[in-house]
């Protein structure tokens, strides 16, 4: 069970969980098509940057119910390495929280194609964690 | 003729020996298909250095349902090509390049329902790297909704596209 729902941007990006990792760690996905591309044939960068970002939403996701805590999360900034270009290919992104805090949660993000060893994009996200809206 | 030979031909057709980059042409041009079409990015102001590109709100790239608040995904992209078409901008020239790196802070979240801009400038160029700088607001420049920085690597034309 996790609360984590991708939001509209990510539906119509064609994104979607792939599957979850042993841990709880979900794999999110998303399938090449003219909507994300950047330079011909290629993945336009702000789709990769979005894609990664919605792993780190995840995976901070999965991690906090794991903790059964209900905070909110909000993006604080993001720093990509674009490491090599994206072809036309289905992309797959995991993030790696590296510590979730009473405040702040830091989360490690990394994006690849076919081979899980070559990387297309790695990334790092800071999220400040908000107590949950009363109403 | 091989897919690169094609790829090159394509190059030069769209921007030939001493292309001259009109960044009001440029942008219109590079948002009008792809990613940049399907966001809907469109091309708002520019000078000598710098360009600003715009991105109305859209309820399919919300980030979040409740708000109506923007997704970052959509912001990230409008910097990226801010800031990319700034290199060109400056240059005054079209020169292949990808993006090496890029930083974003989300300073705040920006308001549902109004149009996103990208000011985007090219403070510095080199041999091999260009180097830009710039802000997202939604209306007012003076509060910004994110910042930005970034490195773009400049490379040859060979494979850098494959229509």
């Amino acid at each position: 069970m996790s609360a984590f729902h991708l939001p509209p941007y990510a539906r119509s990006m064609g994104m979607e969980i792939d599957h979850i990792e042993e841990g709880g760690v979900p794999v999110v996905a998303m399938d090449f098509a003219e909507r994300v591309q950047g330079r011909p044939g290629f993945l336009h960068g702000g789709a990769i940057g979005g894609l990664l970002e919605m792993a780190a939403h995840a995976a901070l996701r999965a991690e906090l119910d794991r903790q059964g805590s209900d905070l909110r999360i909000k993006p604080v900034n993001i720093s990509i390495e674009y490491l090599r270009g994206g072809v036309q290919e289905r992309t797959f992104a995991r993030g790696e929280v590296i510590r979730a805090g009473r405040r702040v949660a830091n989360v490690r993000v990394e994006a690849w194609q076919g081979d899980r060893g070559k990387l297309v994009a790695s990334s790092w996200m800071n999220f400040l964690l908000a107590a949950p809206k009363t109403s | 003729m091989s897919k690169d030979d094609k790829a090159a031909g394509l190059m030069k057709a769209i921007m030939p020996e001493g292309f001259i980059f009109d960044p009001e042409r440029g942008a219109r041009w590079f948002t009008r298909a792809g990613h940049t079409g399907f966001l809907g990015m469109e091309y708002h102001d520019h000078g000598p250095d710098w360009i600003e590109l715009a991105l109305p709100w859209r309820e399919d790239l919300v980030g979040v349902e409740e708000t109506g608040v923007l997704a970052s995904g959509p912001i990230i992209s409008l910097l990226d090509n801010a800031t990319s078409m700034s290199v060109w901008t400056r240059q005054g020239t079209f020169n292949p390049q990808v993006t090496l790196d890029l930083r974003i802070d989300y300073v705040r979240a920006a308001t549902p329902g109004k149009t996103v801009i990208a000011r985007a400038e090219c403070y510095q160029v080199r041999r091999s790297m260009a180097f830009v700088r710039g802000i997202a607001h939604d209306g007012d420049a003076s509060d910004p909704v994110a910042h930005t920085a970034g490195i773009f690597m400049l490379v040859s034309s060979e494979g850098w596209s494959k229509p």
